[in-house]
């Protein structure tokens, strides 16, 4: 079995601050993380080899910081790290991101068949949950996205059966590798990095690919020039204009102030009265 | 939608459209049903739909695709009815459960034969992943979880506006030398369609063309949720919800005791969440539920902007809080200031009073 996993590196967006005057994201002293979603997807994968044998390969496509994240993968047990880095690709949207990701792959894959790529629900800071449908497509590989359980894999003929959360309910799929899949939340509790991993990832000679090695073989896909969505506009959500009607008594005794609460609520919404009633009944 | 929002671009006015791109004409509505019902957000968009395609003086499609003997045709006159001018229909026994394979070949060559200039599809878990297999194949713009959506008539380019870095800001995305645009959009977002059982339309037949031996995943077994006791918080007319300021998980039964009253869901802050206080089915926000009950009893919560974007939309909001410059305050319809410990036993008394008034009455 050979897996790759993406993983992205993304800012810990409960830290972000925006700049009160420019509006802009306020990126400094921010920590960078892995995006807590791929974690998921690398510990599944890692299960897999642990039951099936093989290896897993992590791809990021991101500055050269995003070494840290890769690194961070292999001190959980991932064998090898490729980082795609280029300026060619800044600005790049899912499509492009796609594209590129889809080709790193292809050239991972001259080494090693590739029986199995993982990605991310999706990110905290994109949040789109599109690039891993988007690599599958684009490697015409078959995908099964939110998968909440691998239930069974069969190496002789190659195929694999999961778990699929679904609208009101849950799918149980089977279908042929190579795949791409998308993995649930709450599947699985990433493992401790062991001493051994921690050092290994530290001195894991990383592969750094930049568009050549990347296999773009067209660059207008890439980069702001292959991205079809354009982002006009960055701006602050407008406060709302008006502000809560604060209810005042003379006693300002809870239960005065409840109750002209509820006369000026059923005033303004004398139906709202009847809904209750019907829900509570 | 780009992965790297700070890459801030100027807008590129008025950009000629490729005569090719010109020829896609008209607003769709992906129209998403699982086990006999369309799911509520297929005709959320299609109010929304209603209203792009008014202002580009363009027709509103539904998007029915499903097996025969399903209610195909019943959806497709219910689309009609809240708004769409016609439907297009894609009948097939392959399509009888959602697998990604033949849902996106049948939508994609759906786009391909009639060209639509905009697409909307809920962002769903099956939305989701139609949408981002769809855009791909198509090579086109997708946008996803949009908030907003606008036409700029200067270049007919839909506006998608989102959520971006964690909710602190929002984006405006455009789309403009690709078509179809593509645009997701999360439950209970937008407001319902109104329904009008007086509208006709017509309903046009495209066949899938594909066999069941293409299609290389298959669906073992399909096991329904248990939705006995769950929360139903997204369609709840009336929901209670605590936070942080209830300071103790023992203080969160005065929630239930309140919502029992009202017959109302009981929602929750993240922090109350992750404290494990509830469960997280009961999250409001942008990482769990966006609601728009007609009355929303907010407790003990500051008013983030991540929990803001999952309730400010509810038709009445009641917020308790101790903090005179809580900033629940700037948004809420009412707000009583003190200490929800003493406020919330008084509320539901005073509630408990009004509705046997009203029963009585009644
Ligand atoms: C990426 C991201 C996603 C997030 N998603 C969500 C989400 O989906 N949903 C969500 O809710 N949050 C979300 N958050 C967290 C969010 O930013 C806030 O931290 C959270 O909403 C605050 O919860 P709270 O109001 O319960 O707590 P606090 O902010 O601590 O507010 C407690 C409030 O209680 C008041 N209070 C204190 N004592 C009393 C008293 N005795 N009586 C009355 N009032 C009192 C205080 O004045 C204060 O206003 C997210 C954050 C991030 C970064
Ligand atoms: N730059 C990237 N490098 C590696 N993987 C990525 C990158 N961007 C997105 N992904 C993968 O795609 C998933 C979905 O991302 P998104 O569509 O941005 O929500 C992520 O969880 C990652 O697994």
């Amino acid at each position: 079995m050979h897996i790759v996993v993406c993983i992205k590196q993304v800012p810990d967006s409960a830290q972000i601050r925006v700049h009160p005057v420019t509006n802009t994201i306020m990126r400094q002293g921010v920590p960078a993380i892995v995006n807590p979603y791929d974690l998921y997807s690398l510990e599944e994968a890692l299960r897999i080899k642990d039951q099936y044998g093989g290896r897993v390969t992590v791809l990021s496509m991101g500055p050269p910081q995003a070494e840290t994240a890769l690194r961070k993968a292999i001190s959980f047990g991932a064998d090898d790290a490729i980082l795609v880095t280029d300026r060619a690709f800044a600005g790049s949207d899912t499509l492009a991101t796609s594209y590129a990701l889809a080709s790193a792959i292809r050239q991972i894959e001259k080494d090693i068949p590739v029986d199995m790529v993982f990605a991310g629900k999706q990110t905290i800071d994109g949040d789109t949950a599109q690039v891993g449908p988007g690599i599958a497509k684009r490697l015409d590989m078959l995908l099964l996205t939110y998968v909440s359980k691998i239930r069974d894999i069969d190496l002789e003929n190659k195929t694999i059966t999961v778990e699929r959360r679904a609208e009101g309910g849950v799918q149980v799929l089977k279908t042929k590798l190579p795949c791409l899949v998308t993995v649930l939340e709450g599947t699985n509790e990433m493992r401790f990095a062991t001493m051994t991993n921690m050092f290994r990832a530290a001195r894991h000679p990383l592969k750094v690919w930049d568009k050549e090695k990347a296999g773009i073989e067209d660059v207008t896909k890439i980069g702001l020039k292959g991205s079809p969505t354009i982002v006009s506009k960055v701006f602050a959500p407008t406060p709302k204009s008006v502000r809560a009607e604060i209810i005042d008594t003379e006693s300002n005794q809870p239960k005065d102030l409840a109750v002209t609460l509820l006369a000026k609520l059923f005033t303004k919404k004398p139906d709202l009265a009847k809904d209750i009633a019907k829900n509570a009944s | 939608m780009s992965q790297d929002t700070e890459q801030r671009k100027p807008a590129r006015k008025k950009v000629e459209l490729d005569p090719k791109l010109a020829a896609y004409k008209g607003v769709w509505v992906f129209v998403e049903h699982e086990r006999g019902h369309v799911h509520p957000v297929s005709w959320e968009l299609m109010g929304e739909g209603r209203k792009l395609a008014d202002k580009l003086g363009v027709e509103l499609a539904g998007i029915v695709m499903g097996a025969p003997g399903e209610e195909t045709r019943q959806f497709c006159s219910e689309a009609i009815r809240f708004g769409a001018d016609l439907c297009y229909l894609m009948e097939d026994v392959i399509l009888k459960d959602y697998r990604n394979e033949p849902f996106t070949k049948g939508l994609t060559d759906l786009v391909n034969t009639y060209q639509p200039e905009i697409l909307l599809i809920g962002a769903t878990t099956l939305g989701r992943d139609l949408a981002g297999s769809v855009a791909t194949t198509l090579k086109t713009g997708l946008t996803a979880d949009c908030t907003e959506l606008a036409i700029d008539l200067e270049n007919r380019s839909l506006a998608a506006t989102r959520p971006t870095f964690g909710g602190s800001l929002l984006c405006t995305i455009v789309t403009l030398n690709y078509r179809p645009q593509m645009a997701t959009v999360r439950p209970r977002v937008m407001a319902m369609a109104s329904y009008d059982d007086t509208r006709t339309g017509r309903t046009i037949e495209h066949p899938l063309g594909m066999i069941e031996d293409m299609i290389i995943t298959k669906v073992l077994e399909y096991i329904p949720d248990n939705l006995q006791g769950k929360p139903q918080l997204a369609f709840a007319d009336i929901i209670v919800s605590g936070g942080r300021g209830l300071k103790k998980p023992e203080n969160f039964q005065l929630i239930w005791d309140l919502a029992k009253v009202l017959g109302a869901e009981v929602g929750a802050t993240r922090p109350v969440v992750q404290a494990g206080w509830v469960e997280a089915d009961r999250q409001v926000g942008q990482s769990g539920k966006t609601v728009r009950p007609k009355l929303y009893i907010a407790a003990g919560i500051s008013g983030a902007i991540q929990h803001r974007v999952g309730m400010e939309d509810s038709d009445v909001i009641i917020a308790i809080n101790s903090d005179p410059n809580a900033p629940i305050f700037d948004f809420a319809t009412y707000g009583i200031v003190g200490n929800a410990m003493v406020i919330l036993p008084a509320l539901t008394e005073a509630f408990r009073q009004h509705l046997s008034t009203v029963k009585l009455a009644g």
